[in-house]
């Protein structure tokens, strides 16, 4: 391919940070200097393209390196990796996280999300705007500028915020909970000494969460001496179809959201004709309000390098995928060990476990989009390309990553597999109930006296759980409990008796999608909340589809109108619309993030009879 | 050595319901073509003939038994038994939304007849959302003498890109950027054309169904309130620069060539031609020969 580059030259940082990934390049074919042989010989081609996939870790490099992607050091990117350079703009540009314009190296994005709304963000966005200027504009010194960002998965010490600093010596914290003086010190040029660890508290019956803040999640010793790879060596006895009967008679349901069979998956994946199979662990938790993955990873990075190292094997796959989402450095850091620990110890390689299977793991990062945690998105963003969903069908389990039979799970779900294997299916269905097995991660975030991470047996009432988390403050009353995230739903007190299992939640018309449960009492600002949810999916829709790309602008449209308009009869106008707009967003989107971006907001205005609906 | 070389098995033909009416049809082809089978008129915005599908427009969507949601006819594949809605409540109820999303939010003004007639079919009140509906409104781009863009009338339907691509040019001069509502067909950092690959084939023009795309000719003619669809003739020749034999469709008003298309269905071209056979015809109207 002809690759046509009429930017300026790369800077000689720009070069250090691709080629200190790639490597150095060969010839003028891969965007190096023209050696003598380049006169006569072509090389490249195919090999290069495929290596295509390496775009966004390359716009990583850059990106920390820079602290943005200048022209010329996309088009050095382009020209190491054979990629059209529209092309490329086009999958930087869909990444929030990548920067196309010049900017300081130094980053403060503030959270400004429904956990941290409710622990103050507004007023601290608006002193960090009278001090430092309006979001997204480097103040007076030059060198730092704070943005706004979606919820940054640390709802339990809201409210929260990401620091990063580029250069030669990148760095990234997490500051939570966030205050202006904290905030003001960083943008003056203060990094902060140490980053406060955040560790979920483990209670006596954890299952999942039984080695978090026990064993020490950088040493493979300690995982092992806590009884780590057990279930690997059970596993190995089963053999696959062994590990696949045990899963399904376990009853497990994925927990990334969409409740999906894993054993009937991983059949599904194990009988797929087309080699080679690829596993992949979605990690890129980015529904707001949800925490639980982060936590695992921190807490327990060699369980879920475990956990996918048996679905691998029993699946037929050699070649796994963790994609973790940018916001989570010490989570990717815990893993990135883990994995490299476990390759040393012969856990992972070509010869797993004396197995003489073999499987290895390589981790992406994400950059900033809430969309590729759906799992075509993902494949497509492991690929180097838009994170894009694709229509199904074709299923994962037949076409996905690279074309391949893909099993994609979510953490959580991984770690669930640990258990089973340990203590055998039938132990593991004994917890829960007939339909939802086993025990479930709750994030708490909002009015709750003790936000953080909660694991109970699936059935619990929602009341249970609340009153675990210490309940509302003295004195207050709830209003809501958003169950699910943004993409969930509202239930209102009469409601906090349902059951949380998957049928439980069916039947009031809620979710427990990804787990996140953000606690309103009385004195939430509901209405900013839904204003806030709105805005949350217009920025996170891809835009592939109308129904989702126009739907969720023309649903902020009509609420903010709602919610500011005095007069009935116009407001009931609107009301319909809203809900007319709601409709084709379920019925007509491509993929879940339409098909869920009103649910929230319209439970709302039944539920809690926002704006006079009924 | 001598192989054998696998073509494929034997297309089966499948037994599906649309609209309560048994049809055959051919496995492996869509629900969408299926529906033409029968002469049910479908929506479609996305999708050509001479294009992978993309099923991003969503105007084509039918209720599918069994199915959570509504699918695209486009691009879903016919499946033995499958039971098809196209005029359920549900299914014209999207319709209508999504060409209304679209018409409140782009200039459609110059989509044909058909999108018109849909428009009129689904009862589409664009104007519901009110005047403060975010559009994508911007001004028209002129960096160089063969075409224009005009991205106000972009429905962002991926045809062009896929045309840059590999669905026939293999340039890539362009892509989609940016996301959500903010996405829109770019080159790199939004250079102008000169500045990118393209290389003037024009056939993004070709399958572009807003107008958003268009010869340089045609918009000057528009501008200057001389444009007369009325008034021009189509004539087919051979392009005469080279010797694959492509079929071209001259557009001729007043006795100049104001643009230059191919037929989608023709076996040489599909549609697509280069910057010869697209814009080299200026020296048929020359009158320097004749000076
Ligand atoms: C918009 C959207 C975002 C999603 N985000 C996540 C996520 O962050 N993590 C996750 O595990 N699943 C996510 N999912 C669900 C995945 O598509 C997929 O169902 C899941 O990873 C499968 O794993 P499981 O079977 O173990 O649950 C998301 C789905 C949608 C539609
Ligand atoms: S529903 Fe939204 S996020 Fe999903 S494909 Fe369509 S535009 Fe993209
Ligand atoms: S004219 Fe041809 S090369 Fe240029 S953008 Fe259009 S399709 Fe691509
Ligand atoms: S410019 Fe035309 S062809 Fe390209 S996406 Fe927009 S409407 Fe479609
Ligand atoms: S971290 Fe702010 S809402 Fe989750
Ligand atoms: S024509 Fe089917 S989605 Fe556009």
């Amino acid at each position: 391919m002809d690759i046509r580059t009429t930017g300026g030259p790369p800077s000689a940082e720009e070069i250090a940070a691709v080629d200190g990934f790639l490597g150095a390049p060969e010839s003028l074919w891969e965007g190096g200097a023209r050696v003598e042989a380049d006169d006569h010989l072509a090389y490249g081609g195919l090999a290069t393209r495929s290596r295509r996939h390496l775009l966004l870790p390359v716009l990583h490099a850059v990106q920390d390196r820079a602290g943005w992607v200048s022209r010329g050091a996309l088009e050095y990117a382009c020209r190491r990796l054979s990629i059209p350079p529209a092309d490329a703009y086009g999958v930087a540009s869909f990444y929030a996280r990548f920067a196309l314009d010049e900017r300081p190296p130094l980053a403060v994005h503030v959270c400004d999300d429904i956990a941290c709304k409710c622990a103050g963000a507004d007023a601290l966005c608006d002193a960090l705007e009278k001090g430092f200027g309006p979001a997204g504009v480097p103040g007076a010194s030059g060198s730092a500028a704070w943005y706004r960002s979606p919820c940054l998965g640390l709802c339990d010490r809201a409210p929260a915020a990401l620091i990063e600093r580029a250069g030669k010596h990148h760095a990234e914290a997490r500051v939570a909970p966030a205050g202006y003086m904290s905030l003001s010190a960083i943008l003056g040029g203060r990094w902060p000494d140490s980053e406060t660890s955040m560790h979920a508290q483990p209670r006596k019956e954890s299952r999942l969460l039984r080695r978090v803040g026990v064993v020490d999640p950088t040493s493979i010793d300690s995982y092992v001496q806590a009884g780590g790879y057990a279930a690997l060596r059970r596993a190995l006895e089963l053999g696959p179809d062994g590990v696949i009967r045990e899963v399904t008679d376990a009853k497990l349901l994925g927990r990334g959201g969409a409740a999906f069979p894993t054993g009937r998956k991983w059949d599904a994946v194990a009988k797929a004709p087309a080699r080679p199979h690829f596993m992949v662990c979605n990690a890129d938790e980015s529904e707001p309000g949800t925490f639980k993955d982060r936590v695992l990873m921190e807490g327990d990075p060699f369980g879920i390098v475990e956990g996918m190292t048996i679905a691998a094997l029993a699946t037929g796959c050699e070649q796994g995928y963790l994609y973790v989402r940018g916001e989570y450095p010490q989570a990717r850091g815990r893993i990135e060990n883990a994995i490299a620990q476990a390759r040393a110890h012969g856990f992972l390689g070509a010869d797993v476990a004396g197995s003489g299977l073999s499987f290895d793991i390589e981790v992406r990062r994400g950059a900033g989009a809430y969309i590729c945690g759906e799992e075509t998105a993902l494949f497509n963003s492991i690929e180097g390309k838009r994170g894009e969903p694709r229509n199904k069908p074709p299923f994962p389990v037949a076409v996905g990553l690279f074309g391949k039979p893909t099993l994609v799970n979510n953490v959580e779900t991984l770690v669930n597999v640990l258990e089973i294997l340990n203590h055998g299916s039938a132990e593991y269905a004994k917890t829960g109930t007939a339909e939802s097995a086993g025990t479930r991660l709750f994030c708490l975030s909002g009015h709750v006296r003790a936000p953080g991470i909660y694991e109970v047996p699936m059935g619990t009432t929602l009341r249970a759980l609340i009153e675990m988390a210490g309940g509302l403050r003295e004195g207050r009353s709830l209003r809501a409990v958003l169950l699910g995230g943004a993409a969930g739903s509202f239930v209102t007190e009469s409601q906090l008796d349902v059951p949380l299992t998957f049928e439980g939640t069916r039947a009031i018309g809620a979710t427990l999608g990804s787990g996140a449960v953000i606690v309103f009492d009385d004195t939430a600002d509901l209405e900013q909340v839904l204003l806030r949810i709105a805005r949350f999916f217009r920025d996170e829709s891809c835009g592939q589809c109308v129904p989702c790309r126009v739907g969720t602008v023309r649903q902020e449209e009509a609420l903010k109108r709602i919610l500011s308009e005095r007069n009935q009869s116009l407001r009931e106008t609107d009301i319909a619309l809203l809900s007319d707009i709601a409709r084709a967003m379920r019925d007509a989107s491509i993929c879940g993030l339409g098909q869920t971006a009103a649910s929230a907001i319209g439970s709302a205005l039944i539920q809690l009879k926002i704006a006079g609906v009924n | 050595m001598a192989s054998g070389v696998f073509v494929g098995l034997p297309r089966r033909m499948v037994t599906v319901t649309i609209d309560g009416v048994d049809v055959q049809a051919t496995e492996g082809t869509t629900i969408l073509e299926a529906c033409r089978g029968l002469s049910i008129d479908t929506p479609t915005l996305c999708q050509l003939e001479n294009l992978t599908p993309v099923n991003v427009c969503r105007a084509c969507v039918v209720e599918v038994e069994g199915s959570r949601v509504l699918v695209p006819a486009c691009s879903r594949k016919v499946e033995a038994g499958m039971k098809v809605l196209t005029d359920s409540e549900r299914v014209r109820h999207s319709r209508r939304m999504v060409l209304e999303m679209l018409a409140s939010s782009v200039d459609m003004s110059l989509c044909g007849p058909q999108v018109r007639g849909w428009m009129t079919q689904y009862g589409a009140q664009p104007q519901r959302f009110g005047p403060g509906a975010a559009t994508v409104a911007q001004p028209v781009k002129i960096d160089n003498d063969l075409y224009v863009r005009d991205y106000s009338r972009c429905i962002l339907c991926y045809k062009c890109v896929e045309a840059c691509g590999v669905d026939a040019q293999n340039t890539f001069a362009i892509g989609v950027a940016g996301r959500g509502f903010d996405a829109h067909i770019a080159t790199e950092f939004t250079v102008a054309l000169p500045e990118s690959a393209c290389v003037y084939c024009g056939n993004c023009i070709g399958v572009c169904p807003t107008g958003a795309l268009m010869f340089k000719s045609e918009y000057d003619m528009r501008q200057a309130g001389t444009w007369d669809e009325s008034q021009q003739t189509v004539t087919e020749t051979v392009c005469p620069y080279c010797g694959v034999g492509c079929m071209l469709e001259l557009h001729v008003q007043d006795n100049s060539i104001v643009k230059v298309t191919s037929p989608l269905d023709h076996s040489v071209t599909a549609g697509h031609l280069c910057v010869k056979g697209r814009f080299g015809f200026e020296f048929v109207q020359s009158r320097k020969r004749s000076e």
